[in-house]
């Protein structure tokens, strides 16, 4: 029987209610008395000197309150990269300067080099419009190919850096000989040139910011659709505006979806404000959904070249792989730890590899900015290895699940230091393999495949040993490899009068489920009903300072922070209980909610302590403060390693090309589950999004940087007919060794491990049905690429 | 979107009258303007709103065959055209997503004659008649290339006529993206011969396969088309697909409607 409440309960998630009957309040909800609206004016070229911006025809037309132009942010600061990446040489990275508005050059489709606020929506789209027709911009040649980026030193992004690099990256270079050497003595090579497409996030809900002014006190407030408040507010106090941080709130109520896009600091956010203390109004803005294609944040884009060297019966001695890395336009937040920290270091993957090395060369293009999108990095890793390891097995004439058994790391062997720099703490891969494979059926596979051949279509099956890097991430650790901000986070448990709490998080719910999640986890430490608990996120004014969510960190971080503070509670219970119930501290236990003298029926309930804790009559004053609310912060010692085995069945139509996922198989090993319908969940929206990657998603600028697509009539997202039902177990688990809920993470799981199950699969159906010239077909494997694959 | 005037006659006699005025625009179901105006590229200053004539909508069979009021959606005709022509049914019923079906209509579809529409196909394919407030167009003199049709200023759609085949089916291959037909092939086999209407491929817009037509009028089978081939030149090439593979989905695509067909 699965347990109905508390850690490890399948519960529904509470806030679903409100977001499936449209009760949710985001940003775009909120009315204010006064509002004002902002429209950006969006460069229409790629790459641009701004001659001249003539505000007058707009400035008079009706409704018009501001216009703001890069002239008027030029002397505050820009937004910053949050990471710093020395290059081989052992010079730091380039990093320009990004402003809140293009000021001197635009430098991608869409950047913005003005505002107008007005007094309605469609006022300042006419001013806007108007404001467009009277800039004179001059269009320069397009950046837009990686490689011409480099090769042209002529021609450049921003014009203090000749060759459009913002570093070249070696980890770990003084690995790089014995790598080299390593890959030379290999009895056998496998190369493999590969692209990781590029991806546009298509969070539900697009940014939106209200920036809002209080003359009286001087106070300022941002609304805004962040996965990350606290950074939020950092960013714009410390680097942009200058505005202190005590006076400055930043609110991220509920927001619908964000998948890494909404983790940084945007200009439109700084603009609000900006523009809120000019006018003494509030000033909104949300973006139209070409504006979300244009100017969030994009993901992946890496072009690859990985070589693995090997034994001829498959045993791997080396990888190594040079990648260049596209940055887009300007350093978004994460954009340098992205392709690096987040990339190289998993290069190894589960497997016992004694040389690699990774070069990684990043790139400034006329496109948009590319950051940390779900799995942010370590899909770029995975999806190397896992197809290089299956061309191996081709190459070789090898089994593809034997192949990864004796490769894989046994659980003897931990904890693990890899090559590149991780200690693996825990796992067994070969129980998730296991696990797959018999949910799969892997011996059945041939007769479901006579099954698919009497229907006309080829059957592959494709396999995906995984292991990513989560729980973003110990600040020492971090700070030593660049970070400029530590990677903790916070909890307040407060405690009421009445004996429900209050818990005031630093990790921000954009979708995951923290609401339920941290409910359940609290109520099960203090042996209360979870409706008594409520879960606070996303206003810096109620919440510590905590790091928001992303890189899979909200439960192994913040989850363990709540813990953290609960132990505090606890710690103080007992000792109210003791003068209460006149026993020794040590006496004092503390379960199912009850403060007992050990070995009496004296007791007192959680709430009678709480109670007493804030009418404190019979309290032991000398000695404790009354009250009950702690914080902790939580610093992990160490990453967590959720690890899996994906399985993944296609059909391939050769007339047309096109690939259905028949079957997906996931075993994964997330450590304890606190709620396994959540982690469900979390895999089937992970899965999803990396079907979508490996068959339909793409972006295309062409060679004047113009983006072709740039809505849904050309950006293919998955729908619910592309993918199938899946099939999920996260029985296998080791927990994680240095958090005490032995958790993991397992948001972004689903994003990083099926790609290359899905492409394997593919090109296991094309060989199946003597298309052996396909040795690969870059993301998205989409059905004209397939047809071009075998008839081309 | 900017400002505009809206009517919405009753009668097809108030609506041309209405669209006679300087900058009127008719409106269907509305699912290629009303997005167009969100954007600003269109800013008509009245939109007549054609779907509040009650002769406008509607399935009957009639002379000729199956009568569709131009104003009709396509769920609509998915459900009322199955029992007389299941392969006009399936096609309206593949349209879009629900939302698109419950608004869009015939006639808009086929005013507009969007290269990548799946009712253009079927309209060419069945040899049908469209009607509009001043005449009667046979298909084939109707479609003029990409957004381009036989209607003159002021003249709109009020039905389409479908002459009902013996066996006919549709058969789709969708954009990755839009779910418009990448290329879509409508087949319909009559007493006096088979016509093939191709969507989607085309840089001219809908047209017929005529090659494919002499060769299943003489032996209706999937493998009367075997030797055949399309040539790339005139196909559409864009991101989601080269001049090639769109020319391999007209002959395979036609295959299975073929085979659909029975």
């Amino acid at each position: 029987m699965p347990k109905d409440h508390g850690i490890g309960a399948p519960q529904k998630r509470r806030e679903d209610i409100r977001f499936l009957t449209g009760r949710g309040v985001y940003t775009d909800d909120m009315a204010l008395h006064g509002q004002t609206a902002a429209v950006f004016v969006r460069s229409t070229v790629a790459h641009g000197r701004i001659k001249a911006i003539n505000t007058a025809k707009a400035a008079a037309m009706p409704g018009v309150l501001a216009i703001f132009t890069g002239e008027d942010f030029k002397d505050v600061g820009g937004n910053p990269a949050g990471w710093l990446i020395n290059s081989r040489d052992g010079t730091p990275m380039r990093e320009p300067k990004r402003p809140v508005l293009a000021h001197g050059k635009v430098r991608h489709v869409g950047d913005a080099y003005a505002v107008v606020v007005a007094e309605t929506l469609s006022q300042a789209k006419d001013a806007a419009e108007q404001l467009a027709e009277d800039s004179v911009i001059e269009e320069l040649p397009a950046i837009v190919d990686m490689k011409a980026a480099v090769a042209d030193p002529s021609n450049r992004v921003h014009d203090e850096i000749p060759d459009n690099l913002c570093f070249d990256w070696g980890w770990i270079e003084d690995n790089r000989a014995a790598v080299d050497a390593a890959m030379k003595a290999a009895p056998h090579v496998v190369t493999l040139n590969l692209v990781n497409n590029r991806l546009v996030p298509n969070a539900m809900e697009p940014r939106a910011s209200i920036g809002e002014y209080f003359p009286g006190t001087g106070d300022y407030k941002l609304t805004t659709t962040s996965q990350n408040p606290h950074l939020t507010r950092l960013l714009v106090a410390a680097f942009v505006l200058g505005i202190p941080e005590n006076k400055l709130t930043v609110v991220a109520p509920d927001v619908g979806g964000g998948f890494g896009s909404k983790i940084y600091h945007y200009g439109e956010e700084a603009l609000v404000l900006a523009a809120a203390k000019k006018l003494g109004r509030p000033v909104r803005w949300t973006a139209e959904r070409s504006e979300s294609f244009l100017t969030d944040a994009h993901g992946r884009d890496h072009v690859t070249k990985i070589e693995l060297g090997c034994t001829k019966d498959g045993q791997i001695l080396a990888i190594r792989t040079e990648t260049l890395a596209n940055v887009g336009a300007y350093l978004s937040n994460f954009s340098t730890a992205t392709p690096t920290f987040l990339h190289g270091t998993l290069m190894a993957g589960p497997y016992k590899v004694p040389h690699v090395y990774v070069n990684v060369k990043t790139v400034f293009t006329n496109t948009a900015p590319v950051d940390a999108y779900r799995g942010a990095g370590r899909p770029e890793a995975t999806f190397s290895l896992e197809r290089v390891i299956d061309k191996m097995c081709r190459e070789l004439g090898l089994d593809p699940f034997e192949v990864r058994r004796k490769n894989l790391l046994t659980p003897d062997q931990f904890p693990y230091t890899t090559p590149v720099g991780l200690v693996y703490d825990t796992g067994n891969y070969q129980a998730t393999l296991d696990r797959a494979m018999a949910m799969a059926d892997v011996a059945g596979f041939e007769k479901r495949a006579a099954e698919s051949k009497s229907r006309g279509k080829l059957r592959g099956m494709g396999l995906s040993t995984w292991i990513e890097a989560c729980g973003i991430a110990p600040s020492h650790l971090v700070g030593i490899l660049g970070s400029r901000v530590g990677l903790y986070d916070a909890a307040t448990v407060r405690v009421n009068a009445t004996g429900n709490l209050s818990v005031m998080v630093g990790a921000h719910s954009h979708g995951q489920g923290h609401e339920t999640v941290f409910a359940q986890i609290v109520a099960d430490k203090l042996g209360i009903p979870e409706t008594s608990v409520e879960i606070v996120h996303g206003d810096t004014s109620k919440i510590p300072f905590g790091m928001g969510s992303y890189g899979s960190r909200s439960l192994a971080v913040c989850g363990v922070a709540v813990t953290k503070a609960i132990d505090k509670i606890v710690a103080k219970g007992k000792k109210i209980a003791a003068h209460m119930l006149e026993a020794s501290e040590g006496d004092i236990t503390f379960e199912d909610g009850k403060f007992s003298v050990a070995g009496t029926d004296k007791a007192k309930t959680f709430g009678e302590i709480a109670f007493s804790a804030y009418v404190p009559h019979n309290y032991p004053l000398e000695t404790l403060e009354p009250g009950l609310e702690e914080t902790a912060f939580y610093d992990p010692a160490n990453f967590t390693y959720p690890a899996g085995a994906y399985i993944c069945e296609v059909e391939v139509d050769e007339g047309t090309g096109k690939v259905d996922v028949v079957a997906f198989h996931c075993a994964d090993d997330f450590g304890n589950v606190m709620n396994p319908m959540v982690v469900e969940g979390q895999v089937h929206g992970g899965v999803g999004q990396g079907i979508g990657q490996a068959l339909c998603e793409f972006t295309t600028y062409d060679e004047n940087g113009q983006l072709l697509t740039g809505s849904y009539m050309d950006y293919p997202m998955p729908r619910a007919e592309d993918v199938p039902f899946y099939n999920v177990d996260y029985s296998c688990q080791t927990p994680c060794t240095h958090n005490p809920l032995g958790v993991k993470g397992c948001g972004e799981a689903g994003a990083i491990g099926s790609p290359p199950a899905v492409v394997n699969a593919v090109i296991d159906a094309l060989h199946r049905g003597g298309h052996t010239h396909v040795t690969h077909i870059d993301m998205p494997v989409s059905p004209s690429r397939v047809w071009q694959a075998v008839n081309g | 979107m900017h400002n505009f005037d809206f009517a919405k006659p009753s009668t097809i006699a108030d609506a041309a009258k209405a669209l006679a005025a300087d900058g009127a625009q008719a409106l269907s179901g509305g699912q290629t303007l009303i997005p167009t105006m969100k954007q600003r590229l269109a800013a008509p200053a009245t939109l007549v709103s054609l779907t509040g004539i009650a002769e406008m909508r509607g399935v009957c069979t009639g002379d000729g065959g199956l009568h569709i009021g131009a104003a009709t959606p396509h769920a609509v005709v998915a459900k009322e055209a199955r029992a007389h022509y299941p392969a006009l049914a399936n096609l309206a019923g593949g349209i879009g997503d629900p939302s698109v079906r419950s608004r869009g209509t015939i006639g808009g579809s086929i005013a507009n004659n969007d290269p990548a529409a799946c009712y253009p196909s079927a309209v060419l394919a069945s040899g049908a008649t469209v009607v509009t407030n001043k005449r009667k167009i046979a298909a084939d003199d109707y479609f003029q290339g990409l957004f381009s049709t036989a209607l003159e200023e002021g003249e709109f759609v009020t039905s389409v006529v479908f002459p009902i085949p013996q066996k006919a089916a549709y058969v789709k291959f969708n954009q990755p993206a839009s779910r418009f037909a990448l290329t879509g092939v409508f087949v319909a086999k009559f007493a006096n011969g088979v016509r093939v209407g191709v969507t989607g491929a085309g840089n001219d817009g809908v047209f017929r396969w005529a090659e494919a037509e002499r060769a299943l009028s003489a032996d209706f089978s999937a493998a009367a088309l075997s030797g055949l081939s399309v040539d790339p030149s005139g196909m559409i090439a864009d991101l989601h697909g080269s001049a090639t593979y769109r020319a391999n989905l007209v002959k395979v695509l036609t295959t299975r409607a073929v085979a659909a067909a029975g």
